[in-house]
């Protein structure tokens, strides 16, 4: 098998413009002839799926929510990322797109991130138009605020509510459309499998979460939008529901998986404070352009932080990283935070967090300033750990945040079955090997708005003459059998552990051998290790009751199931890695000073992956990334 | 710690609900309030008894899912805070605590303490949008809008739709929610086009999904995780009375 990744030709500037100057179009009364199933209503679900359906498409959307407004969009803190250039400081879209080829260490298509910086412009106007209340000047004009990983200041913030305002604004357009009927909305359902009809997406088997009731969607085209799967992670930033289920089961019907393992590990969260514990909460990456990182210069210092005087005080961001400081890019302040830790100069209870602290911008800026940039993370901080953040540092670890890996999708964010998109988080595309911040917003919303509707219109320009697709095909019921087969033998185990409990371990396994840092023993032993968790998890699982009603126990076994097939292509993808890059850190393959040491003699690819069944090994099949406009420097940020 | 539980539960939207006891040990203050839900759920699992049903999935105060009414109050004792974001260093050793769902003839229970709130969704659906499509919209910085406004926009749009004022109201009113969104398009320029009919269209649908009428006893306020102000209800009365005398 052949990747294609369907780039198209002339200069790295004009290839967008050529895409949407030769792209099949659809005629308007032919649209509405036309079938699309959106799975997920975060920014990218809600954005394509109201974007298509005000271009006349039939739009059928489903989360499994209660309600759209609250995909996991709606967490994202700090910003938005936007080449305005409003701040004069020297910002341009081939600026933002070497920032973020660089970010991801190389390992991304030139094209595609060229095409990001490119739309981030549009997405600002769009959000504004809806009414989301990004920050502002006294004047009247649009502010920005920095992130990690630049030098110039191009994010785009509503408070610390970013995601959650343009998520709003996707939703609203969303509901516009289902009153308008365009769109049909099923919340509270969730896809257990795609449905392949000669060779072409043809639809889904969906399972109504409150009824118990499996049901079957036809349409020309199906799109995944369905976020990423850092909870396979068990303690992470994500929400409780978040899952790799729809790309897993479509990636066993055909698409392949790429980079799977490439995990970003968000430098500040909460840390964890006992087996107990759920999840581990987010403070905004913003919080970082005033917020000084440090850990005690003496090993297992037990002052309070306080008493602890400037210099008896290691900064080491600031100290490694001087261009950059306490602004690295994420995966850096990760290892850099690990490093410390590791080496015995963690703070806190149970010694793995480093301090977050304010002082310095308190002094120089005054409470209200700092209240009105934050305080809403502050808020958040003193309910969970009922620490006042304004008198004393914050306390923030390193936790399991955004998945780069996804479905392996072309230019046309089209995986390897034809028919089947991968929107956003979902999908490989734009972030290569570590993503910076507030870009997740942008590709998630650029997916959506701008790529979407041009890219499935041209999918669906040869599909008019199709006709309405039957759900009563072979292919149909076989699914549906297949998914209902598999929800009794969950409930049918009837052991004697629950589906947390499994959940947990395949999380601690992960964290150890396949996260922040990795080695070849490690990740041997972790494989070994999964398929005999794996073994384990269907000989003494306990789910109460039935499928046949509202069973969230049932719905938690079954996103584990697949968390556990997932995890072992993770460590497989970083195993057969041998270099270094971004977020992926072999622990063989480092510089004297500890830095990533990439290959890219061997290894300047996209590991694509193709499921050959659980009895066997995943088959590579790598995309060969070609670098025309950028040279392949080493990602120094000292 | 020891806590006692009364819990609500109820099979599904037809049976009869009652309220349920349970007893915890070894609760740990600095454990969430759904961790200790979590917790009592895994002992239900391993016992073979259904666990508790209960909304929830961000856990940091945002996604709006999460919601019950904890002693008698939406989201529990303490102000402006999610269920979610509770924690068990607000109670005692000893504590008993009843734990019910949102009450109200618009939130029908879909089994133990999750109710169904789409009605909320289709309020939205009834104009509370700006009616832009994709492609449409000018340059960014084409329209000023200054500081105050957009923060008092902001302020307005920061509802996260988790029902608490309904389910805190002695008249089930959903006038906080309604207003909220009516009140934040209507302070920028991009909302101002439709204001009055959105004010029109929204009110019929909140008085269609049977919430009751708001009577201005500021319950909502107190309980609203956002802290949104009550200030956003007189607003949606005044653009609901200038669309009704300009229509």
């Amino acid at each position: 098998m052949e990747l294609n990744a369907k780039i198209p030709p002339g200069p790295l500037k004009d290839k967008w413009n050529y895409y949407k100057d030769h792209a099949k179009l659809v005629n308007p009364a032919n649209r509405k002839k036309l079938e699309v199933i959106v799975v997920g209503t975060g920014l990218a679900g809600s954005s394509a799926a109201a974007s298509l359906a005000e271009m006349g498409y039939k739009v059928k959307s489903f989360c499994f929510q209660d309600s759209a407004r609250r995909a996991h969009s709606v967490a994202a803190q700090g910003g938005v990322n936007a080449a305005k250039n409003y701040k004069n400081d020297g910002d341009s879209v081939y600026r933002m797109f070497y920032d973020t080829i660089k970010g991801g260490d190389f390992r991304s298509r030139e094209a595609n991130v060229y095409r990001l910086a490119e739309c981030s412009l549009h997405l600002i106007d769009q959000a504004v138009a809806q009414g989301v209340p990004f920050g502002r000047e006294y004047g009247g004009y649009l502010n920005n605020r920095s992130f990690g990983g630049v030098q110039v200041s191009r994010t785009f913030y509503s408070r610390g509510q970013t995601g959650q305002q343009l998520l709003l604004g996707a939703y609203q357009a969303l509901t516009r459309q289902v009153s308008a009927k365009a769109i049909s909305l099923y919340t509270r359902h969730e896809m257990l499998d795609l449905v392949v009809v000669d060779g072409k997406a043809r639809g889904i088997i969906v399972r109504n979460l409150d009824t118990g009731k499996i049901e079957r969607h036809s349409a020309h085209a199906v799109i995944l939008a369905t976020g990423g799967f850092g909870k396979i992670y068990y303690l992470s930033t994500l929400a409780m529901g978040c899952n790799a289920s729809a790309i897993w089961r479509a990636h066993k019907k055909g698409a392949l998986m790429a980079c799977p393992s490439w995990t970003q590990i968000h430098p500040t969260s909460l840390p964890q404070s006992g087996e107990y514990q759920s999840k581990l909460t987010l403070m905004s990456e913003s919080l970082r352009n005033d917020g000084r990182i440090w850990v005690p210069l003496k090993r297992d210092d037990v002052r309070k932080p306080n008493d602890i005087p400037e210099t008896e005080r290691d900064y080491y961001l600031e100290r490694r990283y001087p261009a950059f400081g306490n602004l690295a890019p994420r995966d850096i302040s990760s290892r850099a935070a690990k490093e410390r830790i590791d080496a015995g100069y963690g703070i806190g209870a149970q010694k793995n967090a480093v301090y977050l602290d304010f002082s310095k911008a308190l002094k120089e800026q005054g409470e209200a300033k700092i209240k009105e940039k934050y305080g809403n993370l502050f808020s958040m901080y003193r309910k969970i750990t009922d620490i006042d953040a304004y008198k004393e540092p914050m306390m923030i670890s390193p936790a399991a945040h955004f998945s780069m890996g996804g479905l392996w999708v072309d230019y046309e964010l089209m995986t390897t079955i034809p028919g089947l998109f991968a929107l956003g988080e979902a999908n490989f595309a734009d972030h290569g090997a570590n993503r910076l911040g507030a870009n997740s917003l942008l590709q998630a919303c650029v997916d959506g708005y701008f790529v979407a509707p041009y890219t499935v219109s041209n999918y669906l320009a040869d599909e008019i003459k199709t006709g309405p697709v039957p759900a009563d095909s072979m292919e149909f019921i076989e699914a549906e059998q297949k998914a209902k087969e598999l929800l009794a033998r969950l409930v049918a185990i009837k052991g004697d552990k629950t589906a947390d409990y499994y959940h947990k371990k395949l999380g601690k396994l992960l964290y150890d051998h396949c996260g922040l840092s990795r080695n070849r023993e490690g990740l041997s032993f972790a494989i070994a290790e999964i398929k005999k968790l794996r073994a384990d998890f269907y000989l003494h699982l306990a789910v109460p009751g039935t499928p046949e009603e509202m069973n969230a126990e049932l719905e938690k076994a079954g996103r584990v199931a697949d968390y556990l097939e997932v995890a072992e292509l993770m460590c497989y993808d970083a195993l057969t890695r041998e270099e270094s890059c971004g977020a992926h850190f072999r622990e063989e393959y480092q510089t004297p000073e500890g830095e990533a040491l990439r290959n890219d003699e061997k290894f300047c690819f996209v590991s694509a992956w193709d499921w050959r069944g659980l009895d066997q090994e995943p088959a590579l099949v790598p995309e060969p990334l070609t670098f025309e406009n950028v040279a392949l420097t080493v990602r120094s940020y000292k | 710690m020891k806590i006692f539980l009364k819990i609500w539960r109820q099979k599904d939207a037809k049976s009869n609900g009652k309220l349920v006891d349970y007893e915890m040990d070894n609760v740990i203050p600095h454990m969430s309030f759904l961790e200790m839900m979590d917790t009592l759920n895994e002992k239900l699992v391993l016992s073979g008894e259904h666990p508790v049903e209960f909304d929830h999935d961000c856990r940091e105060g945002i996604c709006g899912q999460c919601g019950v009414m904890i002693n008698g109050r939406a989201h529990g004792p303490l102000k402006n805070t999610t269920t979610c974001q509770l924690h068990m260093r607000s109670f005692k050793d000893g504590d008993t605590i009843y734990i019910e769902p949102f009450r109200a003839e618009g939130f029908p229970i879909k089994r133990d303490l999750k109710v169904d709130r789409s009605a909320f969704d289709r309020i939205i659906g009834a104009g509370g949008f700006v009616s832009v499509n994709t492609g449409q919209a000018p340059e960014a910085n084409s329209i000023p809008i200054t500081h105050e406004i957009a923060e008092s926009a902001f302020d307005s749009a920061a509802c996260i739709g988790c029902g608490a004022c309904v389910a805190t109201c002695k008249n089930s009113s959903a006038a906080l929610f309604t207003s909220a969104k009516i009140s934040h398009l209507a302070k920028l320029p991009q909302g101002q086009q439709e204001a009055r009919k959105r004010a029109l269209t929204m009110v019929a649908q909140m008085d269609a999904e049977d919430f009751g009428h708001c009577s201005n006893t500021e319950a909502c306020e107190v309980e609203c995780p956002q802290g949104i102000s009550v200030l956003n209800i007189a607003r949606m009365n005044w653009e609901f009375l200038k669309g009704n005398v300009l229509k």
